[in-house]
């Protein structure tokens, strides 16, 4: 992975020291409320219902053993011994003291980590595949392009004060796992007919409020070209985009109200002016990509017969390497999902134990990292197939290893009313309650696929208006009611879910959504997911059950 | 009033000239609407001119005219309005302008760095007992990723 060089390393250090004046100023009195909340949002520090919230950053959601260790020690030192991992593979603690922050940011620095822009309104931590490197569609690893514009966002000085937040997303895959689509920028790897490598470029997607798919501004751009492009692309919106209303200032509302020709026409001008000045050289791709190389794989791990003899032992280890396994490019290896959707804890929430446990793992089975998912989960990547079973019994002491990626009880769920300031409603209690309803294992498995998304208000944290099944709070004169939507996807067929009726009730929602199962299992054919079955029976099926 | 100018802080002698108030000698700025009216007029001011550039305005409009001022105001009519930035970097990478770029109005000195970077050399704050912080921020960083002004 990335390592930081002296410079990265004096400039979080830097950032850390600026950031520990600013506070002090703050709490002196001589700086107000409406700038710091700026200043400290810049640096991912929001004020929550009950405390400060944290959002450190997890650059395109890869961390090392040794970065666990400090998240884990942050929880205990500063918080209540628990993190929580985000959809933008971002990490979040909910209960530091502000003044502690900048000491929080310190031990981070220590170990190469920092809450750069992970809010405010500017650009964010760039997400990608959380199987960038091992997967086996992938065109080109996308984590050197990533950190190339990691680099280039960390501290922009022209792109601080945008009309909204940015978020870039860059997928090197066939299959889209990074929701490229529903990105202020996504930026998919291709090859033209030549072979070369380049970018399709899209604008203008994203969730919230609007949620929009976006479009492609740039069927192909040269390697070369990809910072002068963005920056090109995040000019035009800075200097474009509304500033009159803040649920109307994302780059999707500039498209839409412009036109994608408009929008294409003022960003292709700006490119011209700029893209001879702004040129990566190959020097500097080949440069960031030798830390990305693949580590020492054992090229006789294909050999091990062990793994088919414990599978066939173990019918629970079986299932688990069916649910939460995937397949790697390198023979005898494979990807393995660390489950944080255990059915008594919150979706995506994570102990300091079982932080300082996964990174002893990691370095035991998987190179010393761990990836974040966009469905707040982690990834173990570099799996040797012998060692599955002893990861497997490992995980499961953990509590960590519930066979349920990818299934109903897969949930992206925000933090809701318990701690968030916008929330209109309640997540994590559902949640809780969607899991207990579906506690049975055979039962999830035979519904299979499904993305079930929940957020407790409009601004749609959880993205429910992507998934399968969308559930969104409300609130209705101070009770809490719940939207329900079908038929939504992040993947490569991006769609928006469709609205099922009016909202309902907090004690209905459980049950509706086990209404919504029954009609899949009763009009699926052969083995199609409920995505499939919801495009061809519609949703009129699901509404006559429900009302 | 005293104003940053350069990494120093020095009295300031411009005067900013509201559309409906009358010219006076000396150095002075308008605003672009002004400009394009009363260019010929302006021609003949004694001491210097600056325009002074809203966030919604186009830069480009005064590209030709860079070489007969001293002075562009970027304005920010409040601290989360960025355009200004934008503003500044195109003035000296775009159109090569040498002469003063000040940011005036409604920001904080804690934004005195990022604005530096993309050309900014003079700072005028609406609370000039900010001026000290706002010089110490300058050196907030020594190092730094984007190619920028400075």
């Amino acid at each position: 992975m990335y390592q930081y060089n002296d410079d990265d390393q004096t400039l979080i250090n830097e950032r850390v020291t600026q950031y520990r004046g600013q506070t002090e100023r703050y709490l002196k009195g001589e700086i107000g409320e409406d700038e710091f909340r700026t200043l400290r949002l810049m640096n991912g520090l929001y004020v929550q219902t009950h405390a400060p919230m944290l959002r450190v950053a997890g650059p395109y959601g890869l961390l090392s053993s040794k970065q666990l260790r400090m998240l884990a020690h942050v929880a205990r030192k500063y918080d209540k011994s628990y993190a929580h991992i985000t959809t933008r593979q971002n990490i979040q603690f909910n209960w530091p003291d502000l003044k502690d922050v900048p000491d929080i940011l310190e031990d981070l620095a220590s170990v190469q980590m920092h809450a750069i822009q992970t809010s405010g309104n500017c650009l964010r931590n760039t997400t990608t595949d959380h199987l960038a490197g091992v997967a086996t569609d992938e065109l080109e690893d996308p984590r050197p392009y990533c950190e190339i514009i990691r680099q280039w966002t960390i501290l922009h000085p022209e792109f601080a004060y945008l009309p909204r937040k940015f978020k870039i997303a860059v997928s090197g895959t066939e299959q889209d796992r990074a929701a490229t689509q529903l990105h202020d920028i996504g930026v998919h790897i291709v090859k033209n007919e030549a072979g070369e490598t380049g970018f399709r470029i899209l604008v203008g997607g994203g969730l919230g409020r609007t949620p929009v798919i976006g479009k492609v501004i740039r069927p192909f751009l040269e390697k070369k070209h990809l910072l002068s492009y963005l920056e090109a692309i995040v000019r035009v919106y800075n200097l474009n985009g509304r500033r009159d209303n803040k649920y109307k200032a994302r780059i999707k509302i500039l498209v839409r109200e412009s036109g994608i020709e408009k929008m294409t026409e003022w960003v292709e001008a700006e490119w011209q002016q700029i893209k001879d000045g702004m040129e990566v050289s190959d020097e500097r791709f080949t440069e960031v990509q030798a830390h990305f190389t693949p580590p020492a794989y054992d090229k006789s791990a294909n050999q091990d017969t062990s793994l088919d003899t414990n599978k066939a032992q173990s019918s629970a280890f079986a299932t688990w390497l069916k649910y939460n396994t995937t397949e790697h490019k390198t023979p005898g290896y494979k990807a393995a999902f660390v489950s944080l959707k255990a059915p008594d804890s919150p979706p995506g929430d994570i102990t300091d134990k079982q932080l300082d446990e996964i990174a002893s793992l990691a370095d035991q089975y998987s190179f010393g990292e761990i990836r974040t998912t966009h469905r707040q989960n982690m990834v173990l990547a570099d799996i040797k197939q012998a060692e599955l079973f002893e990861l497997w019994q490992k995980l499961d002491v953990l509590s960590l290893a519930t066979p349920n990626i990818g299934t109903a009880t897969d949930m992206i769920c925000c933090p809701g009313l318990d701690f968030c300031a916008l929330a209109n409603a309640g997540s994590i209690g559902i949640a809780k309650e969607i899991n207990e309803a579906l506690d049975d294992l055979d039962y999830l498995h035979d519904i299979g696929d499904l993305k079930i998304n929940m957020s407790g208000c409009m601004n749609g944290c959880a993205h429910q208006s992507v998934g399968h099944i969308g559930i969104l709070g409300v609130d209705k004169k101070g009770v809490e009611w719940y939207q329900l939507t079908l038929g939504g996807s992040s993947e490569n067929e991006a769609a928006l879910g469709e609205r099922l009726g009016p909202a309902v009730a907090k004690d209905q929602v459980t049950k509706a959504v086990t209404q919504i199962l029954d009609v899949y299992i009763a009009q699926r054919q052969d083995e199609e997911i409920f995505l499939d079955t919801v495009k061809r029976i519609g949703i009129n099926p699901f509404q006559q059950a429900i009302y | 009033m005293k104003i940053i100018k350069d990494k120093q802080i020095i009295e300031d002698s411009w005067r900013h000239i509201a559309d409906d108030e009358e010219m006076t000698n000396g150095d002075i700025t308008v605003s672009l609407a002004r400009w394009n009216k009363e260019k010929d007029v302006l021609a003949n001011h004694q001491g210097n001119i600056g325009i002074r550039i809203a966030p919604a305005e186009d830069v480009a409009e005064i590209s030709d005219d860079l070489k007969n001022i001293s002075l562009v105001a970027v304005e920010l009519p409040a601290f989360t309005d960025g355009r200004a930035f934008t503003h500044a970097r195109l003035l000296r990478s775009r159109y090569g302008y040498q002469g003063e770029i000040r940011a005036i109005g409604n920001y904080m000195a804690d934004q005195a760095f990022y604005l530096h970077r993309v050309g900014v050399n003079a700072f005028e704050l609406e609370n000039e007992a900010e001026l000290s912080t706002a010089l110490s921020t300058l050196n907030d960083f020594t190092v730094k990723y984007q190619s920028s002004t400075n």
